[in-house]
């Protein structure tokens, strides 16, 4: 069981959590002017890093708010937490 | 006109055995009102809202405040839990946010209220409950939206105990987990 530390509620156990996959996938400015590669690039295509992995959460069973994480996906430990619209920090 | 059941109703007579030792009270308070507030806490609603309701709305994360006979708890940034007594009118709060930003609406039928009370209160919560519940991080004041034996839960704690928010279709199951649970500190 991770303990992951809403930015809003602090540590709460993984369980009241939602996974929300890679964090800061911009939506495209003008999607139909996407070739259909592109398109699916931008839907499907995503990095899977053996490391810090800026990725998505929502506290579901909280305050239901979704915020970024970077977690590292080798020990999974969590470097840092912050709330949609925030830069991802540096966590070097 | 049809009569009002509460979603607890049918666990009354046993919270009342449960509640007999004294080191536990178990109860149901249904039918307390219960407003989901949205607005900007910066906004010129959210002081309308504050004013209505005697009380700023808090901002800081797992806060709760009382204004007489009202209690506002923070569920986000810009979303609040208003409970009050079975039958509050909030028409005001209504018009609060009618020109603003905002949303007052009335989900007093989505929890229903459990009181958890007593000197063993915290070691029955305990069982299904992650969040550290000691009165000196968790008292009066304070409000979190958790799970509890895996359930939704809104917890407010008071003087001698907490409140329990649940949805009403869980309410039976909580209400027997809680039964269940408090087994052992009934002896
Ligand atoms: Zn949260």
């Amino acid at each position: 069981m991770l303990l992951i530390p809403c930015p809003w509620c602090g540590p709460r156990e993984e369980a009241e959590f939602h996974y929300g996959g890679q964090a800061h996938v911009a939506y495209p400015d003008d999607p139909s002017a996407l070739s259909d590669e592109e398109w699916a690039r931008y839907l499907f295509f995503r990095d899977n890093p053996k490391g810090r992995f800026a990725e998505r959460w929502s506290h579901s069973a909280g305050c239901r708010r979704w915020f970024n994480a970077v977690r590292d996906t080798a020990t999974n430990e969590i470097h840092a937490v912050y709330r949609v619209g925030e830069a991802r920090p540096v966590t070097s | 006109m049809a009569e009002r059941r509460s979603p607890a109703a049918a666990f009354a007579g046993r919270f009342e055995t449960a509640s007999a030792s004294g080191a536990l009270r178990l109860a149901e308070l249904p039918f307390l009102t219960q407003l989901n507030v949205r607005v900007d806490p910066a906004s010129l609603a959210a002081d309308e809202v504050a004013g209505v309701l005697g009380a700023p709305l808090p901002t800081e994360p797992g806060t709760a405040v009382r204004s007489g006979e009202l209690t506002v708890a923070w569920l986000g940034p810009d979303e609040w839990l208003v409970i009050a007594p079975e039958g509050f009118r909030y028409e005001l709060l209504r018009k609060a946010v009618a020109d603003g930003r905002g949303s007052v609406v009335d989900v007093s039928a989505q929890r229903t209220t459990l009181l958890v009370a007593g000197p063993r209160a915290r070691d029955v919560l305990a069982h299904g409950c992650a969040l550290d519940l000691h009165p000196s991080v968790f008292g009066p004041g304070r409000c979190a939206q958790t799970t509890l034996a895996r359930t939704q839960v809104v917890l407010l704690p008071q003087q001698d105990g907490f409140l329990v928010l649940v949805r009403s279709s869980f309410a039976a199951y909580l209400a027997a987990w809680l039964l269940d649970a408090a087994t052992e500190h009934l002896l």
